[in-house]
């Protein structure tokens, strides 16, 4: 705004210098424009648009691996689809891991941010520390945690039992020496969504970190004369001016959970029996693997609405806040 | 007494520090210690699991190194990530550019827009595309993954890029012009050094969904040779039900350690992107 009113006046002063440089402006501007725009537009609709109208044509035919002509059969494959117990399980999935994990991402995030923005001994370490799991590929993070997670080694088993806890005759969590924490409905779905957690976390403080430098320090040093305490200010007024960007936080939380199929395939392919199946892998395992590439697509379409809508919602009220 | 609660307070910020940092970091500590443990050691479920019981050994780098492609997945990743971010930002720039400076009001819709584009996820479009590919002749080679991954890096880092140039005021490009410069040199000598946190961010973005990225990988390469790390790894170092445990751990810590620290290099700098792209933009 203040970069509009100083051109404004600018043009007052000197109206003729503006003027002229303006309509050589003018004179490049539309074919630079063109020229600058169309490589990203090329692109997209090359590589985003045209494959996205081949999945909603491959969803609405039968082609398989083997066979790729596109005989169309209209929806028969989003009805085929729908009926299957995994299908149903994987829609549920989809939507429980996804709002979860964010939801613990969000709180856990704004603590990581605030107390990162300080100043301590040992800060460098710390930071590289955090964020660790986004510099490796989630499926070799996801590795780590399936070890960490294993049905007879997992040293969290073996901590527990040392602490008593676990295998002994009146042990809290079961005279069983292992949790089998893959092999357990409710604990593998915990697991999943731990490693989403994990995964997400580092990505989120760096945008919650980018919200708070954001701030003007002359707000908060002012509060701070006013005798307002920390969480006073931070839920006062740094949270609401942060709003916007967390929204943008949590947009990217929830796109790359929702449409993640590396933690379930590597953690549990799905398992025990379908219980952790989502949406993507879902469709990987139809459309990939068993080769129908017809039903893989219908499956993974059914992502497509969802995202759009949670997205424009999250957009919107972004924008609405950053009005305010 | 204020010392006293000066010094709690301290306490309390290491403590929750201190569990982050076991939370984020606990894994790859595992993931260490596994990596130099003897078979005989590791797969006794008695033993300790954070010291070892059993010397250590290097049989398991031994493996890793000189019996799988672990060398020629990780050339593989870095070849991919580099042009991947080349390609990127020779688009992402002037797409960004334009549409922060060119495009008037329908700028700010078209930004969203290419924005959405971000949501239609590989996991969405892998079928297709895999036929494309296929189509294209360049199915088993990284070119495929070169050539798609820009589809996802591409609309992101133009949003973001867009925000930064705005945020950048007018006035100093006019004022470049008035001196002489085209626009096109106004843009390279005034906005791009200005930009440089925005250029880092989007960078590290990028080179991180390329190194992460799973799914094309998979659908795209079946040859062991054109695989990068993410599904190299976990493909030749689980063979049916067996799992080289040690090795696969290796693979994941050695990636991270390097990958990790250069990344808290930049991550000022990924902060102030983020800051001017997404929140002043």
């Amino acid at each position: 705004m203040s970069e509009q009113t100083a051109a404004g006046r600018e043009a007052g002063v000197y109206p003729t210098l503006q003027q002229s440089s303006a309509a050589t402006l003018a004179d490049r501007e539309g074919f630079l424009g063109v020229l600058f725009l169309a490589p990203a537009v090329l692109y997209i609709i090359g590589l985003v648009g045209v494959p996205f109208i081949l999945a909603i044509a491959f969803s609405l035919s039968d082609a398989t691996i083997g066979d790729a002509s596109l005989d169309i059969v209209g929806f028969r494959n989003f009805g085929r689809v729908v009926q299957t117990p995994q299908f149903r399980r994987a829609l549920l999935n989809s939507f429980f891991f996804t709002i979860i994990a964010q939801v613990i991402v969000i709180v856990l995030a704004n603590i990581l941010a605030v107390v990162l923005s300080r100043d301590f001994r040992g800060k460098w370490l710390a930071r590289t520390l955090i964020i660790l799991p986004w510099a490796t590929p989630i499926s070799l993070g996801t590795i780590g945690w399936k070890w960490i997670l294993d049905s007879k080694f997992s040293p969290i088993d073996w901590v527990l039992q040392r602490m008593g806890l676990l295998g002994g005759p009146d042990a809290l969590l079961g005279s069983g020496l292992h949790l089998t924490y893959l092999g357990v409905e409710e604990l593998a779905m915990s697991s999943v969504i731990l490693v989403h957690v994990w995964r997400i976390l580092p990505l989120a403080t760096v945008i919650l970190m980018a919200g708070l430098t954001s701030i003007p320090q002359d707000i908060l040093e002012q509060a701070q004369v006013d005798g307002a305490r920390f969480w006073r200010i931070h839920f006062r007024i740094s949270i609401p001016m942060i709003l916007p960007i967390m929204s943008i936080a949590l947009l990217f939380g929830l796109i790359f959970t929702f449409t993640d199929m590396v933690v379930t395939f590597v953690l549990t392919r799905g398992g025990p029996v379908y219980y952790t199946q989502v949406l993507p892998l879902w469709a990987w395992f139809k459309g990939i693997d068993g080769g129908n590439l017809g039903e893989g697509a219908a499956i993974a379409l059914f992502m497509f609405p969802v995202l759009l809508a949670t997205a424009i919602l999250i957009l919107r009220a972004a924008r609405r806040m950053e009005v305010t | 007494m204020d010392a006293i609660k000066a010094r709690l307070k301290r306490a309390g910020l290491f403590l929750v520090v201190a569990a982050f940092c076991f939370f984020a970091a606990g894994p790859f500590v595992i993931m260490l210690i596994n990596t130099f443990k003897q078979d005989a050691d590791l797969y006794r479920p008695q033993n300790n699991p954070f010291i070892y019981t059993l010397p250590p050994t290097l049989d398991n780098l031994r493996l890793l190194f000189e019996r799988t492609n672990y060398l020629t997945f990780v050339r593989n990743s870095l070849v991919i990530g580099v042009l991947v971010v080349l390609i990127t930002l020779l688009i992402a720039i002037p797409a960004a550019y334009a549409l922060a400076r060119m495009a008037g009001r329908w700028g700010e819709r078209a930004g969203i827009a290419i924005f959405l584009v971000y949501l239609v996820p590989p996991t969405l479009l892998f079928i297709p595309l895999f036929r494309v590919v296929v189509a294209l002749g360049l199915n088993d080679t990284i070119w495929s993954l070169v050539l798609v991954y820009p589809s996802i890096s591409i609309p992101f880092s133009t949003w973001l890029l867009m925000g930064f140039f705005k945020s950048i005021p007018r006035d100093l490009e006019e004022a470049a012009m008035v001196d002489g410069y085209s626009r096109l040199m106004a843009f390279f000598k005034v906005v791009m050094p200005l930009s440089l946190s925005g250029v880092i961010a989007v960078t590290v973005f990028t080179f991180t969904l390329t190194l992460h990225e799973f799914v094309y990988a998979m659908t795209f390469i079946a040859s062991s040779d054109s695989r990068p790390i993410s599904v190299g790894v976990p493909i030749e170092l689980v063979r049916g039900d067996v799992f080289f445990w040690q090795s696969l751990l290796a693979a994941s810590v050695i990636v991270a350690i390097p990958v990790g620290i250069v990344y808290n290099m930049f991550l000022d700098r990924l902060v102030a992107g983020f800051t001017m792209g997404a929140v002043k933009g």
